[in-house]
């Protein structure tokens, strides 16, 4: 009892067993609560049924050359272009070191005339217009985010305003020569 | 310590709770500044106006689905068929916005008078986070109506946090609970817009407390230094912020009778879609001067990092300022660029609700950097050069004066 009513006596430096203790098991106690802090930061992740989403199939047999539909994927809009000779000549003759998020057109499509791209901003999640003929396409034929100003080219390449990136591709396949399986 | 009350009950209660002794303590003896003038009853219409938001959102609570297929709907039958529904609803929408302007002319007081000045340096920052957490809590609320500015301000909103290198994408996908705006974001948006008021309420008693413990600034600016500069806060105070509160009542109830929309945006009232943006997207006005400045950066992490920035500022005011006298009152210079920060911040506000092109852009960039060249560079400095005008003695040393003058 005497120890334990003066723990710093016997050290003349101060650190003593009782300090070790203190800081083992003070830092047991803050992994500990780490470790019990994780599931309930996890069970805000996307659970397993978001996760086990179902890949999107599109016909595209019916979509005319320059017209574009939207389908949906993940909950996100997919936008498919059938683009015209002189949309995918644009997209193909500019020089890819004056992009921002450099990209040749090749990389971005399967098949020249079928533009396959997830139709969100990447400036801040807005949908860009230019799908209908009436939409607004910006400056350089392709896409304009009505949100903040962003336009994207005829290969969905950010060409001017904040968004830093080109608009994603998603992973897809041609399952035949006219439909396309997306994810 | 002497019993509030000669009533054997209190008195009991009192020996082993000294909650009647800590009441009279701080509601009724609290000894207040003489001078203050009616800038500082927007403290307690603030608080007011949080006991009104809490429980109308407590009664909208039970009425309200927070399911993508069923909040719109039940939105419009708390219009429609819930009793008295419109009216819960309108006085928590209205009260939004009114919690924000009471905010917004509490802070702009603190500026004005220099409360934020030691020794009140911790109270200023328990205000900010107060002010922080509103808007935490009013973005949230206003995503549960899942109208298309509800679902298209949380995409936006949300989206501010992939501007973030490496880790940005993981934070947005954990916020949504899956790859967009979805139904697992409204179901968390709804209970963590329930219990952040909570979060509020004992902020605010912290507040209060940090508030006691320095006691209020004034007018003028300087300490009270007898108990003559000094009045109880009850019933001085009590009455005259009960006065301040009929006022504020008829300016807000005006709102929730006869122009119940006029703070919203139309639409609103269209079923939030995920396929279609609307072609103007506005946040609630009371974000506007901070949209202003994100939108004023060509660069998404540079337009985030200032817009989070011009807030994160304010806690270092206290040392930014670094003129010895507190009241603008008394600072000939600084009383002019404290008001045209406030026309700034006007100017900001009014920008970040046009769209971001040619002119309003760049006058935005302009108000931008005044924002920051106000509080990092001109408020130090003129602190140094300013010669500020002579204080008065005490409080009440102008005014006794005054009445011998005239005697």
């Amino acid at each position: 009892m005497a120890d334990t009513a003066n723990p710093a006596s016997g050290s003349s430096d101060g650190e003593t067993r009782r300090d070790f203790l203190l800081y083992a098991s003070s830092a047991v106690g803050v992994v500990g609560a780490g470790l019990a802090l994780w599931p309930f930061v996890h069970s805000m992740n996307p659970a397993a049924d978001v996760l086990a989403l179902a890949s999107t199939e599109v016909d595209l047999a019916p979509i005319a050359e320059g017209q574009a539909i939207t389908v949906m994927w993940r909950g996100k809009p997919i936008f498919v272009r059938h683009r015209t000779a002189d949309e995918i000549s644009a997209a193909q003759a500019v020089d890819v070191t004056s992009l921002r998020d450099p990209q040749t057109d090749a990389d971005r499509v399967k098949k020249p005339e079928w533009l396959v791209m997830i139709g969100i901003c990447t400036h801040l999640g807005c949908i860009p217009l230019g799908q209908a003929p009436a939409d607004p396409k910006g400056e350089f034929g392709g896409w304009f985010c009505p949100c903040h100003g962003s336009n994207y080219d005829t290969s969905g390449r950010i060409r001017k305003g904040p968004a830093p990136l080109n608009l994603a591709v998603p992973p897809y396949a041609f399952t035949t020569d006219t439909s396309i399986k997306i994810g | 310590m002497s019993a509030p009350s000669n009533n054997k009950v209190v008195k009991w209660v009192d020996d082993r709770l000294p909650i009647f002794t800590m009441m009279k303590h701080s509601a009724i003896d609290y000894p207040t500044p003489k001078n203050l003038n009616y800038w500082w009853n927007f403290g307690s219409l603030a608080g007011l106006m949080l006991v009104i938001m809490i429980l109308t959102g407590l009664f909208l609570a039970m009425n309200y689905v927070p399911h993508t297929s069923m909040a719109f709907d039940s939105v419009e039958r708390i219009m429609r068929d819930v009793n008295y529904g419109w009216l819960l609803r309108y006085l928590h929408a209205n009260g939004a916005s009114m919690f924000f302007i009471l905010v917004y002319i509490h802070i702009f007081r603190g500026l004005y008078y220099g409360s934020y000045k030691a020794p009140r340096e911790v109270l200023w920052w328990l205000g900010l986070v107060i002010y922080l957490l509103m808007m935490a809590t009013g973005f949230l609320g206003y995503v549960l109506p899942w109208g298309q500015m509800s679902f298209w301000g949380a995409t936006v909103i949300t989206n501010l946090f992939s501007a973030f290198p490496l880790v940005g994408e993981h934070i947005v996908t954990w916020l949504w609970g899956g790859f967009s705006v979805d139904n697992p974001t409204l179901n968390r948006f709804f209970p963590l817009h329930f219990v952040l008021p909570f979060v509020i309420l004992g902020v605010v008693v912290v507040h209060v407390w940090a508030l006691h413990s320095v006691k209020s600034n004034n007018p003028l600016g300087i300490d009270m230094k007898t108990p003559q500069d000094s009045i109880p806060f009850h019933p001085y105070y009590t009455i005259k912020d009960l006065f301040g509160i009929g006022l504020f009542l008829m300016f807000y109830l005006a709102f929730v009778f006869w122009a119940p929309n006029f703070f919203g945006e139309p639409d609103n009232y269209i079923p939030a879609n995920p396929m279609v943006t609307p072609p103007h997207i506005v946040p609630e006005w009371y974000y506007l001067p901070f949209y202003a400045i994100l939108r004023s950066v060509p660069d998404k992490l540079g337009g985030v990092l200032l817009m989070f920035g011009a807030i994160l500022i304010l806690f270092v005011l206290p040392w930014l300022d670094t003129s010895k006298v507190r009241s603008c009152k008394f600072r000939p210079i600084y009383k002019w660029f404290t008001i045209l920060f406030l026309v700034n911040a006007f100017v900001l506000g009014y920008i970040g609700a046009q769209p971001a092109e040619g002119t309003m852009l760049l006058v935005g960039q302009i108000c931008t950097v005044w924002y920051f060249l106000h509080l990092l560079v001109l408020t130090p400095v003129i602190g140094w050069l300013e010669k500020p005008k002579p204080l008065p003695e005490s409080i009440s040393s102008p005014v006794v004066k005054k009445s011998g003058e005239a005697v």
